[in-house]
């Protein structure tokens, strides 16, 4: 069953310019679906526009995001923001700006809880000293009364991790988790995302240009190339026989595990300009 | 360790500044033209009387005398006495202190519930006209001084439209005997509110001078710093949590958006100190200030000289007040 499904999803700048061009993409219960793209293909504005926080200069233009079916641009704004803070939570990019600095970190993993779902203080104490101690953490009760500078990177995102697990959301959405981080640390995170993803059964659509992540953390993959759709398949296809000459050309460009150091060939202009001309043939029609 | 330290400077930069103070007050004030001998006596007075009387108040010493002796006296809690009315200045300034506190913690209060109430709601409306009207009148109450609004306030809410008292700090006609100088604690302390409230109508307009440009200065400054955290990524978590922005500006912008304000309030809560000098004067209202006035006209040299202390030492306070509360809200300056 599809948890999260995008169907055309446009959203322009305000002057009219498209970021995403009729995205649709689907994340099943319990599914890993990474997202990969180059920098700026959109991959962030999709998960922003799922979570209700696409940035004041984008617009939602058309489409439908259905949560459970529910189509959530139909709800009202009150109602839309209460469904997805009790069923979706955001792992994001950066841990060193994602906690508020002037709050301790036991109230921002419990407020979802105690505000948004009702749940008692206690109640919601205890549970994230429990998910704390899921995100390997020791002495969770003197964690959670530091501040977050008091903390280390690696730290944070547990924290970050704990957070967006305490209400068990049915889809989570991380957003390049472990790019900010140390590489030593981001193998951690990252074992810790799949970890416990498969433990409390969530979908997850997992942001990432890493294409070397993909095969270890997720099922299927969408890819993206400004903000169009090129390639939607699982993981397995996608490395035997990408089906789109940019995904052998993205592949191509990424390090091999077998061969970390092996040379690398960046996508070559003639595959760019393939896409380009894909995204402006779609443009034209859409204007039709 | 920290603490002793920080506060042992404290200390010293206190007495600095309060010596630096009283320095340049008492040679600008022995050096301007002006007798104060020859202001109390009458006309007819001859050479000798106004040699007697400046001995008397030890005014025919040098400067560097005068001084040295005035010092003295203060360490031991002896501020001298009042040329004009002969009474000790210490009196005379405890006196009139706690009138002059209330008016400027009342305009404090204005500014900050007005300023802070501005800069929030034109976050929370941020693009639109209502941030745009907000950001007008902060322009307009910044236009003029703390004086010309009195001016005309007086004219509009005292003459134009009689709504509030421009004159004094209390009726008469009350009847009410005050035990201390805090009239408007002790009026609340003892429950009456009818008193309370003839304060309040006296304190309104003079308080509201005050606070009109420094409500202006902590509107401009906390909106930008708000609209600046608006964009931080704890408040776009905070808003895929399920909250409302109303409920993000005040509980995750706010605490991360106060701090430099705070500052900027503590400087220029002591500038509003300063004004109340002319506030007070303008509206008849009995403060230091006003009486500072009266000193500097009638060239009574120990009172300025004591209300100089006083001012001098409120904006160490104020200063120190500052730091403080910087420290404990800044949870990473806390732990440093
Ligand atoms: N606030 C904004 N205002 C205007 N344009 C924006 C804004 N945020 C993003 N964009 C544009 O939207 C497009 C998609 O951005 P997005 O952040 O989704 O890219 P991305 O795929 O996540 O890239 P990255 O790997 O760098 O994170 C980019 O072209 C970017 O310039
Ligand atoms: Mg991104």
């Amino acid at each position: 069953m599809s948890y999260l499904t995008i169907k055309d999803l446009t959203v322009r700048l305000k002057n009219g310019v498209p970021l995403l061009r009729k995205v649709s993409l689907e994340v099943k219960s319990g599914e890993v679906r990474a997202l990969v793209g180059e920098s700026g293909a959109g991959k962030s504005m999709i998960g922003k526009a799922v979570l209700g926080i696409l940035p004041r200069a984008a617009k939602l233009t058309g489409g439908e995001i259905l949560l459970d079916g529910e189509d959530l641009l139909t709800l009202p704004p009150k109602a839309r923001r209460a469904k997805i803070g009790a069923k979706v939570a955001l792992i994001p990019q950066d841990p060193l700006t994602a906690l508020n600095p002037s709050r301790r970190v036991g109230p921002q993993i419990t407020d979802r809880l105690v505000d948004i779902l009702g749940w008692k203080r206690k109640q919601a104490e205890d549970r994230a000293a429990e998910l704390l101690d899921e995100v390997h953490i020791q002495s969770p009760e003197r964690v959670m009364r530091s501040y977050p500078h008091e903390l280390s990177g690696g730290m944070r995102q547990r924290i970050l991790i704990a957070s967006a697990f305490a209400a068990e959301p049915k889809l989570i959405i991380a957003d390049e988790p472990t790019t900010a981080l140390d590489v030593t640390v981001q193998k951690q995170i990252l074992k810790l995302i799949r970890e416990m993803q498969e433990r409390h059964d969530t979908a997850l659509l997992f942001v990432t240009h890493d294409l070397g992540v993909v095969s270890k953390i997720s099922q299927s993959l969408t890819v993206l190339y400004a903000g169009m759709v090129i390639e939607e398949t699982d993981v397995r296809t996608f490395f035997a026989e990408p089906g789109h000459a940019y995904s052998r050309a993205l592949l191509a460009a990424t390090p091999k595990y077998t061969d970390p150091d092996g040379s690398l060939m960046p996508v070559p202009d003639s595959i760019i300009s393939q896409v380009e001309q894909q995204v402006a043939a779609f443009d034209a029609q859409l204007k039709r | 360790m920290q603490i002793v330290r920080t506060l042992l400077t404290r200390l010293a930069t206190t007495i600095i500044t309060l010596l630096g103070a009283a320095i340049i007050v008492f040679v600008v004030i022995r050096v301007v033209p002006g007798n104060p001998i020859a202001m109390m006596l009458p006309p007819g007075a001859t050479e000798a009387d106004i040699a007697r009387l400046e001995a008397l108040y030890g005014l025919d010493k040098s400067i560097f005398e005068q001084f040295l002796i005035w010092i003295g006296n203060v360490l031991q809690g002896d501020f001298g006495t009042s040329i004009t009315t002969r009474q000790p200045v210490f009196d005379l300034v405890i006196g009139r202190l706690p009138a002059t506190l209330e008016l400027s913690v009342m305009a404090l209060l204005i500014a900050i519930v007005v300023g802070g109430s501005a800069a929030l709601t034109a976050t929370l409306y941020r693009g639109t006209k209502v941030e745009g009207g907000i950001d007008v009148a902060g322009g307009v109450a910044l236009s003029l001084p703390d004086f010309l609004w009195g001016l005309a306030l007086i004219l509009v809410l005292g003459v134009l439209w009689p709504l509030f008292h421009i004159s004094g700090r209390v009726s008469p006609s009350l009847g009410f005997e005050f035990n201390t100088d805090f009239y408007l604690i002790e009026a609340l302390v003892r429950f009456r509110f009818d008193v309370v409230l003839d304060l309040l109508g006296h304190m309104f307009l003079p308080a509201l001078a005050l606070a009109i440009p420094l409500a202006a200065i902590i509107l401009q400054l906390l909106k930008q710093s708000l609209k600046e955290c608006m964009h931080d990524d704890y408040i776009t978590l905070a808003r895929t949590k399920g909250y409302s922005e109303t409920s993000i500006i005040a509980r995750d912008a706010l605490p991360n958006a106060i701090l430099p304000t705070l500052t900027l309030v503590g400087v220029q809560f002591t500038f509003l100190i300063g004004g109340t000098v002319i506030i007070e004067r303008l509206f008849s209202y009995e403060g230091l200030g006003n009486m500072a006035i009266d000193a500097v006209i009638n060239r009574d040299l120990p009172l300025i000289q004591g209300i100089v202390l006083v001012f001098a030492l409120l904006f160490t306070l104020v200063n120190l007040l500052v730091d403080m509360t910087y420290a404990a809200l800044n949870p990473r300056l806390r732990h440093a």
